[in-house]
């Protein structure tokens, strides 16, 4: 590909420079920016969503009732869950997407600027009427981020803050999403063909069509929710002919697709650093892209794998966990591809590439213990129990929370034009990857031992493992404040990078300076 | 592969349209919430929905007045019907949620609390007179007998006008493309006025339903479902209007050329969205 030498600073047409002063973070209609802002207040709510979950591990870190009500206990699970995805993660992705794929495609900005504008400034608004949930009468919602009715019904004041913060979440994902589209449609430069995108590209382009075809799924479960319980309406109650299961149904049919729209673009992030440390080309892009794809045509029909114990028909509990297993095929696929691609290389360890290789080997072991719960028959056993919780954490934690480390890491000198502290990012990197074992390993024995999940207290017998993995979730706390350390520091300084960056990337973003100009790509570069 | 050289692309500079909305947007639903749980909440929404509604004026004002002054080109054009049509799958997956609520329940959950399959434990041992029927308010009869709404009447009425609408709408966009103006404007006209007469005779319906029937959003299941579709539908379709109405005012101003007019099609896309949702209404909700 070729980029003439003079256009990646040029200010074209009558475009200036950022507006000074705070008023630019909120009218900004660049794709920068609105990056910026989504990645701050997505690092905000980690902390936020971090510190429910010290909660959560302090007061299980001894049997008994220590330091919370059980009442608290249950508002903190189900607010650290929704904060964690709707404030942390998705957040998060949407600001690398950003950032990166008017970047990675050669497009001047994002295709709907205003709309961006809009995307993220939705966000700091629904977050806030979630958070104040916890100042109510009758405390914050404590039915669980699922929202089962009956009981999420018993919410007091807060129930409705939680339905509209839903709501509204949904609506910034949705503009959101549109936008991505739109953009990748549409602002590709000249020359690049959908088989051409980078990874990351692609696996978000996946995702923002899940995300059009599930958020408002969910606005809908929820707004029925309200009426049953503000409007007289029957939707989930079996009084009036419905079904509290249906609930669940529509909520997984959302939710099923949700999970993979946290992790298709951890997907794409693991594919662009792998390749870049490895020195070699992605091994098996065609394929890559089918998996994901695939992945996401069938995160579609194996919603019900979430409900084997509420009494399916047998032939329903067949048809959802054959084709829960059905995924570890692109799933394996893709894991082979990332092997490959490492497989003699002339790899270096920089801490991106360290954050990467640990999402691949944890991830896995989080698919590992997908498929053993896609087994309906052993699902009676695993259902509700923290071995559920080890489970969803690996795919979550080390899945897509490190593909987001390794993703700050990997782009940071790309975006503040000054490197890192390799030292301090490898030491983040070692004390996240065995404080995350810590947490969650312990918990595959005491979900499989019979502890349920959501509860504050539990037998005896628990107790050791409980302590072990709170220990570790103090730590991974702590370790997390070096990464917001490391960020702030190279934000504010440090030695300069160059525009490649990293010896083996490729693409479009390295050929900008590090920091890029303020509009990149105002002239298109031609893909050969 | 490669693309005509598209020149630039337009990339607005800072707005204030969109933190504006964020505000109204917070407004209004914090006025909802006070009122849901008992509190008076009127004039908070009251002044979030001002606000909602200077934002959409203001956004799409500046938007229109950035076309006429021809900022936009061919490029900038099909980032707004990518941006429309995906929003319209949007919507689409909306009424999905509901019309798999009504297909679960009619499907699903009223045949097993009447005793059929292999979930019928409920039937057994909670309410084993319950027998399985559509329409149905439950086993519990909430909210009393009622009578279902009759299809051959207002529906069928209701089905013709939007039908029709979608062929006034097809035709006043044919003579736009032709430049023919007066038949644009009496054709958009007529759709405007139709819509409308639907939403009326929509509220008609629920007027002999509340009143007549006794079947409101409380009757079980099937009030729920029913209200549930054709009132968000009745929304969609009163947006709709909104939308084909601030057209026509557009088209009377003179603003489309025969080969520059995504305003119309947005309008007019949407409108078909909610002309095919009520074919799935009347057939699923009124008829079957």
């Amino acid at each position: 590909m070729t980029v003439p030498a003079d256009l990646t600073h040029e200010d074209y047409g009558g475009h200036h420079g950022p507006r000074k002063g705070l008023l630019r973070w909120v009218t900004t209609t660049n794709h920068k920016d609105i990056g910026t802002l989504y990645l701050w207040f997505s690092l905000i709510m980690l902390f936020v969503g971090g510190a429910m979950a010290m909660i959560i591990r302090a007061e299980l870190f001894q049997p008994g009732l220590q330091l919370v009500n059980p009442d608290f206990f249950n508002q903190m699970t189900t607010m650290h869950a929704l904060v964690m995805i709707f404030g942390a993660v998705m957040p998060a992705f949407v600001g690398l997407a950003n950032w990166m794929i008017p970047l990675m495609i050669g497009a001047p900005d994002m295709a709907l600027p205003r709309l961006n504008n809009w995307s993220f400034w939705i966000l700091p608004f629904a977050g806030t009427l979630l958070l104040s949930s916890l100042f109510v009468e009758g405390g914050a919602p404590a039915g669980g981020w699922t929202m089962y009715p009956p009981l999420v019904l018993q919410t007091g004041a807060a129930f409705p803050m939680l339905i509209f913060s839903v709501h509204l979440l949904g609506i910034s994902s949705i503009m959101g999403s549109i936008n991505i589209i739109a953009t990748i449609m549409n602002l590709r430069a000249p020359g690049m063909g959908y088989m051409k995108m980078p990874l990351f590209v692609w696996t978000w382009f996946i995702t923002a069509f899940l995300l059009i075809a599930t958020m408002p799924v969910l606005a809908g479960a929820v707004t029925m929710l309200l009426t049953d319980k503000y409007f007289g309406t029957s939707f989930f109650n079996a009084a009036g002919g419905g079904d509290p299961v249906m609930f669940q149904h529509i909520f997984w049919f959302f939710g099923h697709p949700e999970v993979y729209i946290l992790i298709l673009p951890a997907f794409g992030i693991a594919s662009q650093i792998i390749p870049t440390f490895a020195r070699k080309p992605l091994f098996g892009y065609k394929s890559m892209v089918y998996a994901t794809a695939s992945i996401a045509v069938l995160s579609f029909i194996v919603w019900s794998h979430h409900m084997f114990t509420v009494g399916l028909p047998v032939g329903a509990e067949l048809f959802f966990m054959v084709s829960t297993m059905l995924i570890a095929i692109p799933t394996g696929v893709k894991v082979f591809n990332w092997v490959a691609t490492m497989w003699r290389g002339s790899m270096t360890f920089e801490t991106p590439m360290l954050f990467a290789i640990g999402f691949i080997v944890l991830f896995t072991i989080g698919g590992f213990s997908g498929l053993m719960l896609a087994i309906a028959p052993a699902d009676f056993q695993y259902q509700d129990s923290y071995f559920v919780v080890a489970h969803f954490h690996y795919v979550l934690v080390p899945g897509a929370v490190f593909s987001i480390m390794a993703a700050s890491y990997y782009w940071l000198p790309k975006w503040t034009g000054h490197m890192y502290d390799e030292k301090l990012g490898k030491l983040h990197f070692w004390l996240s990857a065995i404080f995350v074992n810590l947490v969650f390993f312990p918990q595959h024995f005491l979900g499989l031992a019979g502890m349920p999940r959501r509860i504050p207290d539990y037998a005896v017998q628990f107790a050791d493992f409980n302590m072990i993995s709170s220990i570790g979730a103090m730590g991974f706390g702590l370790s997390q404040l070096l990464f917001a350390y490391i960020v702030i520091k190279t934000v504010r300084g440090g030695a300069k990078a160059s525009d490649e960056v990293w010896e083996g990337a490729q693409g479009l973003e390295w050929t900008l300076s590090s920091p890029p100009p303020y509009h990149s790509f105002s002239v298109q570069p031609v893909i050969r | 592969m490669a693309k005509p050289d598209h020149g630039h692309y337009y990339v607005p500079e800072g707005t204030y349209w969109p933190i504006l909305g964020s505000i109204g947007l917070i407004t209004l639903v914090v006025g909802f919430i006070y009122i849901l749980n008992g509190g008076s909440g009127t004039v908070l929404m009251l002044a979030g929905t001002a606000v909602m509604i200077v934002m959409l004026f203001g956004w799409f004002g500046e938007v229109i007045r950035e076309n006429e002054s021809s900022t936009y080109h061919a490029w900038e054009d099909k980032s707004f019907r990518l941006g429309m049509v995906w929003f319209i799958f949007s919507e689409v997956m909306f009424f999905a949620a509901f019309f798999g609520a009504l297909f679960y329940a009619r499907v699903l959950s009223v045949p097993w609390l009447g005793g059929s399959g292999e979930e019928a434990d409920t039937h057994t041992l909670l309410w084993n007179s319950f027998q399985a029927m559509w329409p149905s308010n439950g086993p519990a009869d909430v909210g009393g007998k009622f009578e279902p709404m009759n299809t051959w009447g207002l529906p069928a009425l209701n089905t013709v006008i939007l039908l029709s609408s979608a062929g006034t709408v097809t035709w006043a966009h044919h003579a736009l493309k032709r430049g023919n103006r007066r038949n644009l404007i009496t054709g958009l006209a007529i759709t405007v006025f139709l819509g409308f007469l639907f939403v009326g005779l929509q509220a008609m319906e629920y007027y002999h339903a509340y009143h007549e029937l006794n079947l409101t959003l409380g009757s079980g299941i099937y009030g729920s479902t029913f209200f549930m579709l054709t009132g968000f539908h009745g929304l969609h379709v009163t947006l709709g209007a909104i939308m084909l109405t601030v057209i026509l005012f557009r088209c009377i101003k003179g603003h489309f050329t025969p080969d520059n007019h995504f305003a119309f099609e947005a309008a007019a896309w949407y409108w078909h969205f909610v002309d095919v949702v009520w074919l799935g209404l009347f057939v699923f909700v009124y008829w079957l």
